[in-house]
């Protein structure tokens, strides 16, 4: 037994060395750095393989994530497949959050499938929080591989995360063997300096740097922030670095990552993980020396509120040029802007104020940790008394499925992912993206409305 | 076509009719959020397709079918309903100058043709007969007798596609296709 467990611990130290040796090596990408870590032929010659961009590589993925809408999918490929044991349950996580809670029978019925699956498996289920807000808040760590059935999973890239999404099958695959393919991306370093102007907020950084690469800017790459300065790190909190993640899907990234740094361990000290794993404890920083496809400067003191849209989200505009289009409804939510400090700037905002008699507010948590959070705080009586509606957590009206879903020719103005043509309702319908102050200030008005006048 | 026909699998050559589109259609206009979440039926969803720009287009098309596309076709979000609607509505193939990256994984692992060919702007007409072979990556426009080349992938996507897609691919190997033996 000694000299088994002492061989062990001999192993241990070697897949420790070559694992740092990887992550102090000057010459790579964050998604350099992790795939290099994760890929299957690290593991198995313990020993430092380098994978660069371009590479395809076979990974082994710590989190494998579908939600309701995807995992049915999923389910049925498994058993297409007939593949009847998964790798890891521990590994896999199911989220009913699309539609929850269900809005019909044929939803119900494949929230059904999804619970007897994970009765079976007994695999992670999460029911009542938006998935990317519920790894965010309990599972995601600095360095991790996750993989998610869902397009917004390059969220956790806010807490340093390898995070991507992939589709139904491919996930099954994942829950059959616990590795998958990947590419690797080349990356997009985008350096960040200035203070925010007043009524400016992540998600109009992100939604300027979207009008100006296009909605395909990024696609098949990864994008690294980095700060100019202390005090441009300290304006990124952990919402609005969750934020500009998860919107960086909307021009095709395939992970959108921030450095580990203070916020990341304070978060994290505050947060704890419900899952224990070694990886929690690596700080993955890309090497000074590393190859970039691109290089691009914001500066955070040059951007106005944003609007985009309708129909496109590359469609951006200065909050001026779009003025006065009047408003049926203005939705804060969504795994984009559903957050805490989402919830606090719009509620400071609506406090002893009405949503205008033309229009309608719907307001929607990331997660039930959010939600007890706004009840705590006071912000869900005050959108009570300036006659919003303030629903579960759940996808809902961002996908148009229930909850706040659009008529023909109606106009919503939403703090939520896309506003694409249909994507809240009816075909004739028009979205413009905002933050949610802009989208607060609009519901005030009845009209696409300027945030600074409220600020 | 009527929905109880198998859809089309193209394994070596085909021919089809075009319908062209302009650039970022998006998976939202493919298959809207609430049709694809409310069934678990290729069929079922393959009454959407396309839905975001005719809901009746899937009555319109007929089988074999292919799609010609601009830029980024598929992009927003990673719902696989998006390919799996345009191939059980009859389309045998999509051509675009560039695909989402997620849109076009989840292409080849239904077992949809996806040919990205950025040369291919402006030089198919709607109604245009196209052959494409997928052996090859290889799509010409009848009409002009014009031959492109698609973007080549790694062996073991092309493979997975050649079988009809990755539960295919499993169920006759019992193996992923990027493992290798």
């Amino acid at each position: 037994m000694q000299t088994t467990s002492s061989s062990l611990q001999q192993q241990e130290k070697q897949d420790v060395s070559h694992i740092k040796n990887i992550l102090d090596n000057k010459s790579l990408t964050f998604a350099e750095k992790v795939i290099s870590i994760k890929n299957v032929e690290t593991r198995n010659k313990k020993s430092q393989i380098i994978s660069m961009a371009g590479d395809i590589v076979i990974v082994d993925v710590d989190l494998a994530m579908a939600q309701d809408s995807t995992g049915p999918l999923a389910i049925r490929s498994l058993n297409e497949m007939g593949i009847d044991k998964l790798h890891d349950p521990s590994k896999a996580l199911l989220v009913i959050d699309h539609t929850f809670p269900a809005a019909d029978e044929k939803v119900a019925n494949l929230h059904a499938l999804i619970r007897d699956f994970v009765s079976k498996h007994n695999c992670m289920k999460i029911e009542g929080s938006i998935s990317h807000q519920h790894i965010l808040e309990y599972l995601a760590t600095p360095g991790m591989m996750i993989l998610g059935a869902d397009s917004h999973t390059c969220q956790a890239g806010c807490v340093s995360a390898f995070a991507t999404g992939i589709g139904s099958t491919e996930i099954a695959a994942v829950w059959a063997t616990g590795q998958l393919w990947l590419r690797v991306p080349e990356t997009i370093k985008i350096n960040l300096s200035g203070p925010f102007n007043k009524g400016v907020f992540a998600r109009d950084l992100i939604l300027d740097y979207i009008g100006k690469v296009g909605e395909d800017g990024a696609n098949y790459k990864a994008l690294e922030w980095k700060f100019s300065n202390d005090y441009v790190k300290r304006q990124f909190s952990m919402d609005s670095r969750a934020c500009i993640s998860n919107a960086s899907m909307e021009c095709g990234a395939k992970i959108s990552v921030f450095p580990t740094d203070e916020i990341t361990t304070k978060y994290l000290d505050e947060n704890p993980r419900i899952n224990n794993n070694m990886e929690g404890k690596i700080e993955i920083q890309p090497g000074n020396s590393a190859k970039y496809k691109d290089e691009f400067e914001i500066e955070c003191d040059k951007i106005e509120p944003q609007v985009s849209g309708p129909d496109n989200i590359d469609k951006v505009h200065s909050i001026g040029e779009l003025a006065n289009v009047e408003i049926d409804q203005a939705f804060i939510g969504s795994s984009t802007n559903g957050r805490i400090e989402d919830l606090e700037i719009a509620a400071h905002m609506l406090k002893g104020r009405k949503v205008h008699k033309n229009t309608r507010c719907v307001v929607t948590p990331a997660s039930v940790k959010v939600y007890e959070d706004a009840i705590r705080r006071g912000y869900v009586e005050i959108y009570l008394e300036a006659g919003a509606v303030f629903t579960n957590a759940t996808c809902g009206a961002c996908v148009g499925t229930h909850l706040g879903a659009l008529g023909e020719n109606e106009i919503c103005i939403s703090s939520s992912s896309r506003n694409f043509v249909g994507r809240m309702g009816a075909l004739s319908s028009k979205v413009y993206l905002a933050s949610p102050a802009t989208v607060a200030a609009s519901a005030i008005e009845g009209k696409i409305a300027d945030p600074r006048r409220y600020l | 076509m009527t929905m109880n026909d198998q859809p089309t699998i193209i394994t070596s050559i085909s021919k089809g009719r075009a319908w062209v589109f302009g650039d970022n259609i998006n998976t939202d206009i493919i298959i809207p959020f609430r049709f694809k979440s409310r069934t678990n039926d290729p069929y079922e969803m393959a009454k959407y397709a396309m839905y975001g720009f005719d809901p009746d287009f899937h009555k319109k098309i007929s089988k074999g079918d292919i799609v010609i596309a601009g830029r980024n076709f598929g992009g927003g979000s990673s719902r696989e309903q998006a390919p799996v609607a345009l191939k059980y509505a009859g389309i045998s193939a999509v051509i675009a100058e560039s695909f989402a990256r997620i849109f076009y994984r989840n292409a080849f692992t239904i077992g949809l043709p996806a040919l990205e060919i950025p040369e291919i702007k402006g030089k198919v007409n709607q109604g245009d007969e196209i052959k494409i072979d997928v052996t090859k990556f290889i799509a010409e426009n009848i009409r002009t007798k014009e031959t492109f080349h698609a973007r080549k992938v790694p062996e073991f996507m092309r493979q997975m596609l050649l079988e009809g897609g990755l539960v295919e691919y499993y169920k006759k190997y019992k193996q992923f296709p990027w493992i290798q033996s």
